[in-house]
Order: structure tokens, then sequence, then C-alpha cells
């Protein structure tokens, strides 16, 4: 008989032996160019077979300096910049600094103005959440349900490109208000942007085209089964983490964490309508994603509700043409769809702001992952970071 | 009591509809999307317009526009009268390699000289060939649709 | 020493060598269009469209020449000689099975009586190549690909097994030829007709349904394509791999699909037999019979695919071990107690 060095522990039970190998640690390293970590983040994981026993994620290959360049541009150009930190929802990144910043000067936006902010926003929330409920089951393995979604999602940006001109980069927010002219056709001096005719029509469209999508997703997704055996228990998120890292957004929401910041900051006027937040306990994989269908829904009644009552009257308050906000601070937090989005911006007078924080919920999303990530298997760190929803535009600002 | 499996079927049965649907591709170049007037393709340049005053140039975030001018002195019609000065541009670039396409430009333009066109077909071979000078911007503006009607 | 009569055999031996390479080849470049094709369709979009005029039919050609004139590479930290074998064994694997599958009713490249055994030897060899694969190219996450392909086809190769067993007791013989005869044997009569059913309607059908699970999984596709899985571990084991070599593997999967397809239309289809035809119209319409029905059984293949997402290791270990051999062990047990009952 031949004498095994396992240098190992060999441990005698009732009913067994047990013997620990020690070996080493393979150390892989994840990205950062890599299909599935939604842009450029690296994961340091040490893992044996296919178990991790420790992740480090390394973040800031895509930072752009957004603070740092919103140090020396007015306020107009800042908020051509920032909506493009968290690409996917483009609209939402500006609602948060302009509001900021009127609220900064003591201006109220008129009526017809936070309606037309609140619709757009809501639509791109769902876009959002579109692109999320499509390219998580891209990870887990099944491909159609992206065309699916995307197909259906085009006809939200055709929305959004009918009233700003721009799908991704809408670039519509202005302090007071929204955009309320630009240069006209060949006959005209500045054009009116308001709505342009088939707005509503157009919109109505685009949300029963969304829900055709959810129903879709639903019965190709949600009752796969094979989706619920990836995603069910993976990843859970208690709900004391939750609140110690700072985790935003659905996520939150999906450990039992019922706070939805529309509800409870008074930034546009959700309390006009009629609708609930959606929430869910169990704080998996499974919840997270569930709880982003849940919304797409609540969202869709949103629009159908404010496309109703839209309000008439000027779409951007007085403001002089030369912007000089008065000097002080404040710090104001919305909805993004990836969680809360803040910026805080300092100001000493001026054309340009001294100081702009912008607090990114992704950031802070995915402070998680390290403890998050342990004891699991590789497949199951893609489920897991997959339902989180995070955008490394968003990350590195 | 649902049967074990029967999620997987009901999504077999979505893929084989979409499998007897026709697709939604527009076969490009063949048939080309219309897009909306207000979409943001192109910056046009209305130089009759244009009276050199350096807005857009200075509230570009990206600094891709290059304005230079100069001053001409026109005589008065009849005598007695006050001498007028113009500015002629010499050049008006907008480097398209560098612009964000966010409209800051044209909603600055006091004197109605830029104007979005939806226009977005110009890529081309080399980088230096994306920097449009002022008879090429005043091309564009034959591509200006007239605004939309507007809701209610 | 060569005696005259020697050199036909050999002679025709090269020919069938040709022939069935002809036939894979050009069944898997068919397949990989209609894969191309269908996929496209399921996902609301066109597929290839301008290759070839319309309709996009020499793309797979297209797509051929395009890799064979890309750069050979061979990564410095990878095991040479194990590096270049690899795709080879792989594509030996798949490629021989061809050699037993009858495509009429005396056309058949060897008729063995070992049929299903040979099949089943043979084409374990492809499990050889893929872990060769993994372990030469150097690199952990060709590594990792490579020991999930291991243990996924060692696995998976239980229930195939023991799906066909039940057919060769159903039929009495592992000779496929014999079990497309014995198929084709009237099972009983309705007022003067007699009907022939196929194994997967008359006592096969958990037969059947294991052996196009256990299949997906022996071809690494969705939803068992963890070792190929494109959004974690980009490629697996085929990452290192490019130009012939490449091409070599890619041909290898769809061969391995039409080989498989031609497996279950054979053993659980009926084969080239369609009642009611005569021996010499099989003699000629067999081959497109049969090819209609692996089109059919490539066309289920293609489907799941696209459908489906797909399944964790363990869980897929545990769907192999601990639920298809148990019903495979079930089915064995009854077809046996039919045959001796019936």
């Amino acid at each position: 008989m031949t004498e095994l060095d396992t240098g190992g522990i060999v441990q005698v039970s009732d009913g067994g032996v047990s013997v620990e190998i020690k070996g080493e640690a393979m150390t892989l390293n994840i990205g950062p160019q890599h299909p599935s970590t939604h842009g450029v983040l690296r994961l340091v994981a040490e893992v044996d077979g296919e178990r991790i026993s420790k992740l480090d994620p390394v973040v800031g290959y895509m930072h752009r300096g957004k603070e740092k360049l919103a140090e020396v541009r007015t306020y107009a150009q800042i908020t051509a910049l920032i909506n493009r930190i968290d690409w996917v929802s483009g609209f939402a990144n500006e609602v948060g600094f302009v509001i900021g910043v009127e609220r900064l000067m003591g201006i109220e936006p008129p009526p017809r103005a936070q309606y037309i902010r609140l619709i757009l926003t809501e639509l791109t929330r769902i876009s959002n959440h579109l692109v999320f409920a499509s390219s998580y089951p891209l990870e887990l393995g099944a491909a159609t349900p992206l065309m699916y979604a995307f197909r259906e999602r085009e006809h939200i940006m055709d929305v959004i490109e009918s009233v700003t001109g721009g799908r991704f980069h809408p670039n519509f927010n202005r302090v007071g208000g929204v955009k309320p002219a630009a240069g006209g056709g060949k006959t005209q001096k500045k054009v009116s942007l308001d709505l342009p005719a088939g707005f509503y029509a157009a919109a109505a469209n685009a949300m029963d085209r969304a829900e055709v999508a959810c129903d879709e997703l639903d019965e190709l997704v949600t009752g796969n089964e094979i989706i619920q055996v990836r995603a069910k228990n993976v990843g859970v998120i208690s709900r004391e983490d939750v609140l110690a890292y700072g985790i935003s957004g659905p996520n939150a929401r999906a450990s039992g964490i019922e706070f939805d910041l529309r509800k409870h900051e008074d930034i546009l006027p959700y309390s006009d309508f009629d609708w609930n937040v959606a929430v869910r306990h169990h704080g998996d994989s499974f919840d997270r994603y569930l709880v982003r269908m849940d919304e797409i829904r609540e969202s869709i009644k949103i629009v159908r509700q404010a496309i109703a009552n839209v309000p008439s009257g000027p779409l951007q308050a007085k403001v002089p043409r030369v912007l000089k906000v008065p000097p002080g601070s404040v710090y104001v937090r919305t909805e993004n769809p990836k969680g809360e989005m803040g910026y805080y911006i300092v100001s000493q007078g001026g054309r340009v702001p001294y100081r702009v924080k912008i607090r990114s919920a992704s950031f802070s999303n995915i402070s998680m992952m390290s403890k998050v990530a342990v004891g699991q298997l590789i497949p199951d760190l893609v489920a897991t970071m997959g339902s989180l929803d995070f955008v490394l535009g968003d990350v590195d600002r | 009591m649902a049967i074990p499996g029967i999620g997987l079927v009901k999504g077999l049965w979505v893929t084989l509809k979409a499998l007897f649907t026709k697709p939604v591709t527009i076969m490009w170049p063949d048939e080309k999307e219309l897009l909306v007037p207000r979409a943001r393709g192109v910056i046009a340049l209305d130089i009759d317009n244009c009276t050199s005053c350096m807005l857009c140039s200075r509230e570009c975030p990206d600094w891709c526009i290059y304005i230079e001018a100069h001053k001409v002195e026109i005589q008065p019609d009849k005598p007695g009268g006050r001498v007028r000065t113009r500015n002629i541009l010499d050049r008006f670039d907008i480097d398209y390699a560098l612009c964000m396409y966010c409209g800051i430009c044209v909603e600055v333009c006091p004197f109605d000289a830029l104007y979005w066109s939806p226009e977005h077909e110009y890529g081309e071979f080399s980088i230096s060939n994306l920097l449009h000078n002022k008879e090429r911007l005043d091309e564009w503006m034959q591509t200006v649709p007239e605004p939309p009607a507007l809701e209610n | 020493m060569i005696t005259i009569a020697a050199v036909p055999f050999a002679l025709w031996l090269a020919v069938k060598v040709l022939v069935v390479l002809g036939l894979m080849l050009g069944t898997s470049l068919v397949l990989i269009y209609a894969e191309l094709k269908w996929s496209a369709h399921i996902q609301s979009r066109i597929g290839p469209w301008y290759v070839g005029g319309r309709w996009g039919w020499a793309h797979p050609i297209a797509e051929a020449v395009k890799f064979l004139q890309k750069e050979d590479l061979v990564p410095e930290a990878a095991d040479d000689k194990v590096f270049r074998l690899a795709p080879y064994v792989m594509l030996a694997g798949t490629v021989a099975t061809f050699v037993v599958i009858p495509i009429g009713p005396s056309t058949v490249a060897r008729d063995l009586d070992l049929g299903i055994f040979y099949l089943l030897a043979i084409s374990s060899l492809s499990t050889l190549g893929v872990l060769m694969a993994g372990w030469g190219s150097g690199n952990k996450y060709s590594l990792i690909g490579g020991v999930r392909a291991g243990a996924q086809l060692i696995a998976y190769e239980l229930p195939l097994v023991l799906a066909l067993v039940a057919v060769g007791i159903q039929a009495g013989t592992l000779s496929l030829t014999g079990i497309v005869a014995a198929q084709a044997a009237p099972l009983f009569t309705i007022g003067g007709t007699d009907i022939a059913l196929p194994y997967v309607l008359s006592g096969q059908i958990l037969g059947f349904t294991v052996f196009v699970i256990a299949s997906l999984a022996e071809l690494n596709r969705t939803p068992f394509d963890l070792p190929l899985a494109e959004s974690e571990l980009t490629m697996g084991y085929v990452t290192e791999y490019s130009g012939i070599r490449f091409t070599m593997f890619f041909l290898g999967e769809y061969a391995g699909m039409v080989s498989m397809a031609a497996i279950v239309a054979t053993v659980y289809l009926g084969g080239f037999y369609l009642p009611g035809l005569s021996e010499d119209v099989l003699d000629f319409a067999g081959p497109f019979i049969l090819l209609a029905k692996v089109f059919f059984v490539l066309f289920l293949f293609i489907w799941f695919r696209w459908t489906w997402p797909r399944v964790r290791e363990d869980q897929l270990q545990t769907l192999a071990w601990k639920w298809l051999i148990p019903i495979t062990l079930f089915n064995i047990v009854a077809t046996a107690t039919a045959k001796v009952v019936l």
C-alpha cells in the first residue's frame, strides 16, 4: 500500500472519513474585457475549482472625469455632459442636476414642464428595465428575449426622439423647465419644442407595445424553470446588508425595503397619479428581476395616466440668458432607474459651479460584490452581477 | 397545479410563433428609415444670417466650432449716410469628430443661423474629412425640414 | 501482394470514404445555413441575405473561406502537440459515425453487426478531443471549460447508452439496418392494412426524450453549453483556436449535430423507411426521406437552443445522475418486460 501524502486534514466521524486536501487557489482575472460585466469591470477572483473564495472588484477603467469637467463648464454645458453618466437611461440623469440648480436659484418650473419631465423620465425607466430584462437572460444563456425587448424598445426611443431630437442623450432639461425652443425651419424663427402632433398617440402605442413585450418576456423568461433554478436563492442580499452598504433602487426593493424616492422626495409630481411601489422579500437574483418587471408595469400605468392630463402652459420659467447661480450648496437625490442618484452642487456665484459631486447608484450597488460572491460558483457570480443591473459609466463617472 | 416543465413548453410556443411572424428588419440600403423632423443628425449653417458673434463657439462644450471673420465697411447708399461695418465669415468649421450633438450652439444662436437636420449618412473613411467647412454646412441647409406641427 | 481482386476493394473503400466525408460536410454546411436562418426568424430578424445574391445561401461557404485565411496561432504557453492534434481527434470521432447509418435498404457504407455499440464507442472519441483542447491551450479559461466539458460529456454518456440499450432489446439486434427493418415490420393490422410504427410511437417515447436531452449535452449545445459559455468564459475550450483549427471545431460541432440527428432519425423515427413504399422506390428515395427526418430532429435542436438558457453544471450533473439514469433503467426494464410478455 502506498503512502499518500495529501498534506490534508483527516477527519473521522460517524458515517465516514473526509479528507481535506490543501492546494493552491487559482487566481482568475475576469475582465476588464468580458462579455458579461456590462462594461470594463475587472474582478480578480481566487477560485478553488469553480468555487470563489475571494473577489476583488477593480473599477476605474472608464473614468471620464465628469466631476472635474463640471468645474470648468457652464450649467447648460454640464447638462449635456451628465446625461452620459448612465447611458441607458439618459433623461433621468439630467433631472436631478437641473432641479438642484433650480433650488439654488429659487425657481419653480411650470407644471407643463414638470409633466413632460415626468413622462420622459418614466419612458426612460421602462427603456432601461427592458434592456435589463433582456440582457439578464442573455447572460444566463438565452439569446432570444433580447431581440424581443429591443424590438419594443424602439417604439419608446422613437417617442423620445420625436420630442427631444435624441434617443439616448436627449439634453432636453433646462434650468427652469425643459428646452423651450430651438432653431426652426427656413421660414420661421425660433420654433417651439413643445410636444409634436401625434405624441399622445405614439406614446400610447409605445405603452401597448411595452406591455406586449412584458407579457412575452413573462412567458419566455419568468416562467422558465431553468431561469428559476439558476436565479432563485442565488446572490441573496439581506436587509441589513442593503442598509449597511447603501444599495438602492430595485435592488433594495427586492430585499423587502419599501423605499422609493419618487414617493418620498418631492421632485416631480408623482403624487398626482395612482401607482404602487414594487417590493419583493427574498433578496435573491430572481426577485431583483421580478421587481424590475413589476416596475415596468407600474411605469406604464403612470405614463398612461400622465398623457391624459398634461396641463398647458409655458415650457420654461423666466431665467436670464446668461445664467449666474447665487452662492450656496444643495444636495438633490432622484430615483434613477438603477437606484438613487444624487447631485451635490456647490456654487460660489458665477456661471460655473465650484464643485459638483455625483453620487451614482451603481457604485454603491456593486460594493456588495466581494461579500456576496464568496462561496458562489462562477456561473452564479454572473447571475448575481447581471441582476444588480449596473453600468460602468455609472460606476466610474 | 403546474406540471413541471410547463414553463419550458410555453417558452417554446412563444418562439415558434415568432418563427412564423414577419421580421421587423428594415433592409438598409434598399429601404431607409424615416427620421422624425427634430432628429439631431447634422448642423446646418445659414451663412447670410451669421454675424460671427462667437456665441456658439464659446458655448460648445467640446470647442469644436472654429470661426474666423473680418470686418468690411459698406458705403452708404446716399451721401451723408453712416458707414456700416459687417462681419464676413472667412472660416466656419464644425468638427464632427468632436461634436457631441448636444444642440447648445443651435439653441444659443441669436440670429437663427444654425439649424438641425436629420441627415445622418455622412460617414468618411478619414477623420480629417469630418471637419465640415462653411460651404458644406451651407449645403446641409437644403435638408433642414419644416418643424412638425404641435400637439393641440 | 496486391491482387487484381484487391484493387477494386481499395478503390471502393476510397470512394466510400470520400462519399461519407462529402455527405457529412455538405449536410453540415446546409445545417449551418439552416441554423442561421431559423434562429434569425425566431429572433424576429432576417439572418444572411446579401451573400450569394439573395437569401444568403453562400454564407456558410464564405464563412469557411474566411476562417481558412486567418492567422494560424499557437499560444506560447500551449502544449504544442496536444494543442495541434485536438481538433482532428474531435472531428474524427464525429465523422466516423456516418459509416454505419443506412441511407437506403441496401446503401450503407458498412453494415456492422454491432452498429449501436460501434456508434457509441466512436462518438466518445470526441470527448477526448475536447479535453485535449482544454488542457493544451495553456489558458485558465480554457482549462475550466475543458474540465467542465469532460465532466459533462462523461456524465451524459450513460443515459445515451442506456436509452439505446432499450432499443436494442426491442429490435432484437444491434445493427442499424436491422433496427430499421424491425421498425418497418408491421405491428398490428387495422381493417386489412398493416400498420408499422416507428419506435418513438411504439413504446420508446421515454427513451426518445432522454436520448434527445443526452445528445444535446453530448454536443455541448444549449441548454448544456456551459463549456462553451460565451457570456462567462469567452468560448471556453475553443478560446485559443483560430483559422483552420477553429473551423475543425466548428464543423465538428455541426457534424456532431448531424450525426446525432441521424442516429435519432434511424433508431427512433424509422430511418429511410416510409410505409407504403416498395424496396425499389426506397432505394432511390430513401436518402431524401432520411434527410427530411434528420432535419426535423435538427429543427428541434435549434429550437431548443434559441429558447432556453443554460443550466449550471452541478444542476446538469444532478439531472444526469439523479433523473435521466433512473428513467432509462426503468425504460429498459419496461421494454424487456413488454418484449417478453407481448
